[in-house]
């Protein structure tokens, strides 16, 4: 009985808050929608004629738009592969015994508390510049010509400057769920002879599983609206061969001044982000669930 | 003989291990060495590692062009502002999602989580135009509303994660001895969110604090945080790394130390249900 | 001693009180250029004469502050009192209603001093709109000492084909010496800045009078052909990416034998302080191919006053100050005269002693050969030397400077580059409601 009551009472608490959460959350969302259907250009002052759909047909044939597809699934894939392999191998590290261990964490987690905007210009400018970067310098030493990190891979390099941002929380997520592996079912194995590879294939990777969906669940959120990254580097150039979705979406905002079209490719980019969200929890989901 | 294998083994862990954690550390301690040299130092080829003059007339130029404590206490504010705010609506719907989940629970998490995934730029002019009809462009107030309606999914998220890993059958017992909701909130769930409600603060701190895209499009001058602080340093004429250097020390330094200092609290709760 | 020091408290917060009470404050968006970080370090000098004005400075990178001002302007935020904003916004926004007018300065400001082809692409109907704070075209900046070396004299006026000679010769990429820097990061005030005014010197332009894009001209083709020969043979690796101050950087540090950018760098590549060839910098005005227009741009940064401005007044104050002689007597005494503000006054150029700073005639000359109205050799519809005045222009300039700059970068040749920014054009022109 009381159950009940004490149910139907957390309901009646609970849904405003939920409401209220969904508000917030549509109310952008139907903005959004609403400016897309207009000729909202914010250097033109005057009205803002009501156009259909002609801003997401102006997006969607930007030849720009397939590119930027293209490279969105790139980065978020490439980044993904690196910071979940990467992480694996460096949380197996350091889950050994070693001298200092609290610093080497310390310094493993460090990046993932810098500013994105910092990042990218720290890499640009100190590492990636082929004049001045630290690489060049290095490739110098060596006797080679320094490579041109954003004129020839700028979508590479970028994905190098975000796997490093995310790489600790990857091994910060991994580490601990190896942490929790039950050590007896470890030696036991170990005992009966199974060699380290063995081991790690069908007792440890199995047991990494759902810390591995985790990383790949919410990296993707993240990674599926990089911005800050490009916008310092390379400015989705050059060319079109760093520009994800969100960069697209931003120059045709803010480089454009093209509002109507702009508001057009951030449903367009939240549409996308729902099916790759489904497309994840179909692959992924069960690992999910409790 | 054993032990002697143990600290060999023990040793080359230690080497491997310390010094991948001090490559993957060193861009962020060449940019606080760069901070000290002179903005010649600072391009010499072959590239100066200890031995330069060292120098504080970057920290002091940097401070000169821009207000420090200012840009450093608006950081703050936003960023504990929307963190706690964010954990006041969230939690609540988090414990209804854990403990009373519906048939949708799932697909609501889904949809709220993907809502993040929304280019921020796309809302900017709306946005934009209700801050300034509300006459809150150049707010704090502004900022932390938006970040914490930005942040918002991924609390609700980690809270609803570690929330379900409270076993259901405590708060049975409690009910069973008589608990009122709120003494069962208080004093069997709370104790055990706690680690959970921690870690989800740290990381929304850190979160909010390296947001830059709002907080850099709705502030001018008053509530300018250090995301603002570091963007007029992005190209400055001529030789810069030196004073890139020190403002880009200046701005993360201090969540760096938060997160150093916190990072047993926010490695604990960091699970999002990973760890069963 | 204990009262005196309550009394003086007591004093300092009264002055406070009511210095709080009247005082206006200005917020000041501004680009974080030298000059302009030079003005942030003088304001001293301001608030003694004007005690009851405040200033707040926004200082941001260009391409960022652009964004911010023009979402507030166009959405009147009223976020900002006064805008450094360029010769392309001002005829824009003042049609557009969204700036005040400063027709009404102090007699002593003498706005009849301005320099008139800067004064007159900042004049929209007659009225002023914004205040010149530093005026700039682009001219040849070279390394005397290399060109002596390669046996090579520069002359005042050079041609295209003398640059590429030049280049050729002084380039040593062994030795790190790269012929010829110049832009080639994206963007319409980057690269596209950049390659608009030269091929304006190869009879090229970007509409016909009809709005019908020109990028499968003949005269295209010939501009970005040369540049990129020239750029991919002697220029500096990743010049994808080099704007104006990643070249300003390779110069400094001896890396450039020639560069063709601002007049304005002139001072910068000269102050021993920041430049390792400070003394061995000589100028010439922009190249040309004898088709009576030369590869020179013509820009001014300017400060003008938002009309959604609460503190429009103040504002002036500050603008008339910043833009004032005496604004440039007072760097002239700080920091001395190579470093004022250049381009703006006609009584800058008539002063002795300014006269003595090495590019000040370079850079007079290089203004004045600067025509906004007749921009290029054939007849187009347009105003604007390095750009196109019309509100579509930035988002397709840097949408072209983007498909240049990928050619530069080796991902696709001249001719494919062209035809893209054709289509591109086009494309923009069209959903613009220019052309059918």
């Amino acid at each position: 009985m009381s159950t009940q009551a004490s149910r139907a009472a957390a309901r009646l608490m609970l849904s405003p808050a939920v409401i209220l959460l969904l508000m917030w959350m549509i109310v952008p969302l139907a903005m959004t929608l609403w400016f897309s259907t207009l000729r909202y250009r914010l250097l033109q002052p005057g009205a803002h004629p009501f156009v259909g759909l002609r801003n997401y047909v102006f997006f969607v044939t930007d030849p720009a738009f397939s590119t930027a597809i293209v490279n969105t699934l790139i980065l978020v894939g490439g980044v993904l592969v690196i910071t979940v392999v990467l992480g694996i191998l460096l949380a197996l590290l350091l889950d050994q015994p070693m001298w200092g261990q609290g610093v080497v964490r310390l310094l493993v987690i460090a990046p993932f508390f810098v500013m994105p905007t910092v990042s990218a210009l720290v890499w640009k400018n100190m590492f990636m510049s082929p004049t001045s970067g630290l690489f060049a310098e290095l490739s110098k030493a060596v006797g080679l010509v320094p490579f041109d990190f954003f004129g020839q891979a700028p979508l590479a390099s970028v994905i190098a400057i975000v796997a490093w941002q995310w790489l600790p929380f990857a091994t910060l997520i991994l580490l601990t769920a190896l942490q929790s592996l039950d050590r007896e079912q470890l030696e036991a194995a170990e005992m009966d002879g199974a060699p380290p590879l063995k081991r790690f294939w069908f007792i440890i990777l199995p047991h990494l599983a759902r810390g591995v969906t985790v990383v790949i669940l919410i990296q993707t959120i993240f990674l599926l609206s990089v911005f800050a990254e490009i916008r310092v580097t390379t400015n989705g150039g050059p060319g079109v061969a760093s520009t994800n979705l969100p960069f697209l979406v931003y120059a045709r905002s803010l480089l454009q001044f093209d509002v109507g079209a702009g508001a057009a490719g951030g449903v367009v980019a939240i549409i996308l982000a729902n099916i790759v969200a489904i497309f994840l929890m179909r692959a992924v989901g069960k690992n999910l669930d409790a | 003989m054993a032990r002697a294998v143990t600290n060999r083994r023990k040793l080359v862990f230690t080497l491997v291990a310390w010094t991948l954690a001090l490559l993957i550390f060193f861009p962020i301690l060449w940019t606080v060495l760069t901070s000290f040299k002179s903005e010649a130092d600072a391009i010499a080829s072959p590239p100066k590692f200890l031995f330069f003059d060292w120098t504080l007339e970057n920290y002091t130029t940097v401070q000169e062009r821009s207000d420090y404590a200012r840009h450093f206490w608006n950081s703050v504010v936003i960023s504990l502002g929307s963190t706690f705010l964010g954990l006041l609506i969230a939690t609540p719907a988090a414990w209804s999602m854990a403990f009373v989940p519906g048939k949708r629970t799932r697909d609501l998490l889904m949809w709220m989580l993907s809502t993040k995934m929304m280019p921020a730029v796309g809302v900017l002019v709306p946005i934009y135009l209700i801050c300034r009809d509300l006459g809150l462009l150049d707010s704090r107030t502004a900022l932390v509303v938006i970040l914490t309606l930005i942040n918002l999914p991924i609390i609700v998220w980690m809270l609803y994660s570690y929330f379900k890993e409270i076993p259901g059958e405590i708060l049975e017992a409690a009910r069973m001895d008589g608990a009122s909701l709120r003494s069962e909130i208080l004093y069997v769930l709370a104790p055990m969110a706690v680690p959970g409600i921690a870690s989800t603060l740290l990381l929304n701190i850190i979160l909010a604090w390296n947001e830059a895209f709002w907080t850099l499009a709705l502030t001018a001058a008053k509530a300018a945080p250090l995301t603002a602080f570091i963007a007029s340093y992005s190209s400055p004429e001529g030789l810069f790394y030196a004073k890139l250097s020190a403002a880009s020390t200046m701005a993360i330094a201090p969540i760096l130390v938060m997160g150093w200092f916190s990072q047993k609290q926010l490695v604990r709760g960091l699970t999002f249900g990973a760890v069963k | 001693m204990t009262v005196s020091i309550r009394a003086l408290l007591g004093a300092t917060a009264v002055c406070a009180l009511t210095a709080a009470a009247s005082a206006e404050t200005v917020t000041i968006a501004t680009v974080n250029n030298g000059d302009m970080i030079r003005m942030q370090a003088l304001t001293d000098d301001f608030k003694a004469k004007h005690p009851g004005i405040d200033l707040e400075w926004v200082t941001l990178e260009e391409n960022v502050l652009r964004e911010r001002v023009t979402t507030d302007i166009a959405t009147g935020g009223g976020q900002y009192d006064v805008l450094t904003i360029g010769t392309y916004e001002v005829p824009i926004w003042g049609a557009a209603g969204w700036l005040v007018a400063l027709d009404d300065l102090p007699a002593d400001y003498d706005a009849d001093d301005l320099l008139p082809a800067i004064r007159n692409g900042l004049t929209v109907d007659g009225k002023l709109l914004a205040a010149p704070f530093y005026g700039e075209s682009s001219m040849v900046m070279y390394r005397k000492d290399l060109m002596e070396k390669a046996g090579l004299t520069m002359p005042d006026a050079p041609t295209w084909d003398f640059i590429k000679q030049a280049a050729a010769a002084m380039t040593d990429k062994a030795g790190e010496v790269y012929g010829v820097c110049l832009r080639g990061k994206a963007g319409w005030g980057e690269n596209m800045a950049f390659l608009t005014a030269m091929s304006n010197s190869y009879g090229a332009r970007w509409f016909d009078e009809a709005w019908k894009p020109q990028f499968d001209s003949e005269a295209w083709k010939k501009t970005l052909t040369d540049y990129l020969e020239l750029m991919n043979a002697y220029g500096p690796p990743g010049a994808s990416s080099n704007g104006f101050n990643e070249n300003l950087a390779l110069f400094q540090q001896g890396k450039c034998g020639m560069w063709i950018d601002a007049t304005v760098a002139a001072s910068f590549v000269t102050n021993p302080k920041d430049s390792t060839v400070a003394d061995k910098v000589g100028f010439a005005l922009a190249p040309d191919n004898g088709l009576g227009k030369r590869g020179n741009w013509l820009w001014a940064w300017s400060l003008a006053i938002p009309s959604s401005s609460d503190a429009p007044d103040a504002a002036k104050a500050f603008v008339a100050w910043a833009t004032s002689k005496d604004y440039l007597a007072l760097v002239a005494e700080k920091e001395g005269w190579a470093n004022v503000p250049p381009g703006t006054r006609t009584s800058l150029y008539e002063n002795p002693e300014y006269a003595k700073v090495p590019f000040a005639k370079m850079t007079l000359d290089s203004i004045n050969a600067a025509d906004p109205i007749k921009p290029t050799v054939d007849p187009v519809p347009y105003v604007g030397v390095q750009f196109v005045a019309i509100p579509e222009f930035q988002g397709i300039g840097t949408q072209v400077g983007q498909i240049f700059s990928a050619a530069l970068a080796g991902q696709m040749s001249a001719e494919e580059a062209l035809s893209q920014a054709q289509a591109l054009t086009t494309r923009e022109m069209q959903a613009a409601g220019y052309v059918q």
